[in-house]
């Protein structure tokens, strides 16, 4: 029979037990669902997409395993944050960005972005877009050249000889929905992704799909993408550049970062209210942003830029959103207002 | 029809190993240990000392301002009285009982000649002399809420929802006892002056509604069976009153606030058998479960049974074993011995030997805000958690934390396995603390000024 007096009980506070989720399993998700996006871009841009990809991850691992080794911190890299940064990183790079550049960039993001600020969940902007602006303003030529959907990059080496194109967004922002439609490009491209851009935005199909299954596992909620996205489609339909309203919204839509911002880097969640009405408001914030630099800026692209800006804001969306108190219901409240 | 609370969480019920295991009556213990603090409020006096011989049912413990009576739950010898560890953690005054396996019941139990004649007044009085308290955990004393809530209250509930993981205890009194549950109901309809009683169940025990509703048919009573859809934590009390009227009770209110009384099957149960047979609370349905149970079973034992006696019967403990509770794994107690008695709270004893817990070692927020989602009276145990280990007393109060009952849902669903709701009961603590320091420094400063006026005068 068991010797009730020499038990080995272990007496912490309730509760006992804990949902099977947790942060490794979070990233890992997010991995997944950013993975049709990867092997399309792939098949568009050829293996170089990868490579770049690994490139970024192992650059963000490093930094994150060194900063953390030098400052004798306990080792999270099993936390796998560090590697959706870098795949994120990669994604929003164009396939001929050199590895150097992602090396620098990849420090920003991780070293500057993350660890300086007390790692995973600290960070208040998005790592990921940290590194590519810091990419952009440094190798604004290099970060600026897009391949040709389906031209041959070299693995390594310079890609001087990679057949270029501008993308869909260089003639958005000049108004130029007419020149597009023109060079030959069709919804169906802009949908399915045959088109030119960085590593991971090209497919809104893929994206899309990444999106549902991040929504599906509940790893993220709906507000933030939606609020952003609903954004983006009114303001478009609102002001539309050109005759054809819807066309030119769907060209919005699908084109540039928007699908890949607003599933997988608005929805951070170090940088994003934690509220379910601040994401819907952040998310609107986002969409808001977008569109203003994309009508009014000089960058073609906004998302990056947007995002950046309602993180920088979340602090303060969570300082004045709270949840309705449990028991106060809304009309106590104007009661007690009047009183 | 049933409604939604806020919030919440979907563990995995655990509840297969035991939910068809009827309840057994375990072997009479060699001795029972009874602690004088059994319910919410201050701890009884004892009216025994060692040597004097008790029978089943008498009252050996009274109560002194909120609380309830204590009765000897076997008969025999009183060998001890004096500090034992108990299931609150620490120690607590207690009667040790030798039993002499004769189980003579005391004269003080007498069966009311025609219960349904009684007055509300009477009623209430059996109940209080029985020493009935919330079974289900809570142990807050049946009679003050019943007194209290008579007038105020128009909606009775019967907290069937039973939503912590692991125990069928309340369960498998529905499908055993119906008639004590339905009858139980129907005195409290009396006593409230209410026509209507309902019982919320969650949907995971179809065979319990079942039973019920056969009884409800066979005797007309007043009594609705609502189906709640299974989540945790439904069986708070705040939480059932809102599943069930929609309506939500006040920061630092009672259900009575918004018309409601909650009681616990196994507390009806109890109410049914002090009116009709005047027996007071000297049993106690306990599930003993858990990843470290060899064979988990359902068992009605007397008050202050060992627990040691408890998971005995259930073959002992397998090897590893790293935990003890007493309740269920959400809310209950982790305790650091077996040496403890089943107390009228005790409604599980889990031992688990697996990676239940889940420890890391250097937790890091990750702002998910899971657990602002999953937290039932809408708090944001993020902000609470960087507060409460700072010791930001103000900030604390402003984020409400007196408002959170500790039901460990965003400990659970935290996928950075913080210890949330272990540091708001910290927090509360401090809260508590900084509110009685300041008041004493108020009184004094006004005795102060108050001196000094004098002086002048």
């Amino acid at each position: 029979m068991t010797d009730y007096k020499n038990l080995k009980l272990i007496a912490t506070s309730s509760p006992h037990i804990r949902a099977a989720e947790n942060t490794r399993s979070i990233m890992l998700d997010v991995i997944i669902a950013m993975l049709p996006a990867l092997v399309y871009a792939v098949w568009a841009f050829g293996l170089r997409a990868l490579t770049v990809t690994c490139a970024s991850v192992i650059f963000c691992m490093a930094w994150e395993w060194v900063y953390r080794k030098l400052m004798k911190k306990n080792q999270a890299v099993g936390d796998l944050s560090a590697v959706v940064t870098g795949m994120l990183l990669a994604f929003v790079c164009p396939v001929g960005v050199t590895y150097f550049a992602l090396f620098v960039g990849s420090f920003f993001s991780i070293v500057v972005a993350k660890q300086l600020f007390g790692g995973i969940g600290k960070n208040f902007v998005n790592p990921a877009l940290v590194g590519r602006a810091m990419m952009v303003a440094s190798f604004a030529g290099n970060m600026t050249t897009w391949a040709k959907f389906q031209a041959t990059s070299h693995l390594f080496g310079s890609n001087a000889d990679t057949v270029t194109a501008a993308t869909p967004m260089a003639y958005l922002h000049t108004n130029n929905l007419q020149g597009l439609l023109d060079s030959g490009v069709t919804m169906t491209d802009m949908f399915l992704g045959r088109i030119g851009g960085s590593i991971g935005e090209i497919s809104a199909l893929m994206l899309i799909a990444g999106g549902i299954y991040l929504l599906a596992r509940k790893v993220i909620s709906w507000q933030t993408p939606v609020g952003y996205i609903a954004t983006v489609v009114v303001l478009t339909l609102i002001f539309p550049r050109g005759n054809d309203a819807i066309t030119w919204m769907l060209f919005n839509l699908l084109g540039g970062g928007l699908l890949l911002g607003a599933f997988f880097m608005a929805t951070d969640y170090a940088t994003s209210p934690v509220t379910p009405t601040g994401q819907l408001i952040y998310g609107i914030g986002c969409g808001l942003i977008t569109i203003f630099i994309r009508y009014f800026g000089s960058y073609n692209e906004g998302v990056c830029y947007s995002i950046l800006v309602m993180n920088l804001l979340t602090a303060l969306i969570d300082k004045y959103v709270k949840p309705q108190r449990f028991g106060v219901v809304k009309s106590d409240k104007k009661e007690a207002a009047s009183k | 029809m049933a409604q939604a609370f806020f919030g919440g969480v979907h563990p995995h019920d655990m509840k297969a190993a035991t939910n068809e295991k009827a309840i057994e009556q375990l072997a009479p213990p060699a001795e029972v240990v009874i602690p004088m603090s059994m319910h919410f409020g201050a701890p009884c006096a004892p009216l025994v000392k060692a040597g004097d011989h008790v029978k089943v049912g008498q009252k050996i413990g009274e109560f002194r301002g909120l609380g309830a009576p204590i009765h000897a739950s076997v008969s025999g010898t009183v060998k001890a009285v004096e500090p034992r560890p108990y299931s609150m953690g620490g120690n607590m005054t207690a009667i040790v009982i030798e039993n002499d396996m004769k189980n003579e019941l005391s004269e003080e139990i007498k069966a009311p000649a025609n219960p349904s004649a009684l007055t509300v007044e009477e009623m209430v009085e059996i109940v209080k002399e029985a020493g009935i308290v919330g079974m289900g955990g809570a142990t807050f004393p049946t009679h003050v809420k019943i007194s209290g809530g008579i007038g105020k209250v128009d909606t009775v509930i019967i907290n069937g929802a039973e939503c912590e993981p692991y125990i069928t205890g309340d369960h498998r009194a529905m499908l055993e006892r119906p008639e004590e549950v339905i009858g139980g109901a129907i005195y409290l309809a009396k006593m409230f002056g209410v026509d209507k009683v309902v019982i919320g169940v969650e949907d995971n025990k179809r065979d319990g509604i079942d039973a019920m509703n056969r009884v409800i048919a066979e005797k007309h009573a007043p009594v609705v069976v609502e189906p709640l859809r299974c989540r945790y934590p439904q069986g708070g009390e705040k939480q059932l009153c809102q599943a069930v009227t929609g309506k939500q009770v006040p920061p630092g209110g009672l259900p009575s606030a918004i018309g409601c009384a909650v009681f616990n099957i196994n507390t009806t149960c109890a109410i049914y058998r002090a009116i009709t047979q005047g027996m007071p609370v000297v049993t106690k349905v306990v599930t003993v479960s858990g990843s470290g149970v060899i064979d988990p079973k359902n068992l009605e034992c007397p008050i202050g049974t060992p627990v040691a006696n408890l998971l005995d019967a259930c073959g002992g403990l397998k090897d590893g074993t790293y935990k003890l509770i007493a309740g269920g794994p959400m809310m209950g107690m982790a305790q650091y011995t077996a040496d403890i008695p089943v107390a009228k709270g005790t409604g599980a004893v889990l031992a688990f030997c697996e990676n239940e817990e889940q420890t890391v070692e250097h937790p890091q927020c990750i702002r998910c805000g899971k657990c602002v989602s999953v937290c039932p009276v809408k708090l944001e145990p993020l902000f609470m958690y960087q507060y409460a280990s700072k010791g930001m007393t103000e900030e604390l109060n402003a984020a409400n934390i007196m408002d959170c009952m500790e039901c460990g849902a965003c400990s659970y669903i935290c996928p950075a396995r913080i210890h949330l709701t272990h540091m708001f009961k910290t927090g509360k603590q401090l809260v508590k603390d900084k509110a009685a320091a300041d008041k004493a420094a108020a009184e004094k400063a006004a005795a102060l000024a108050d001196k000094t006026q004098k002086k002048e005068a």
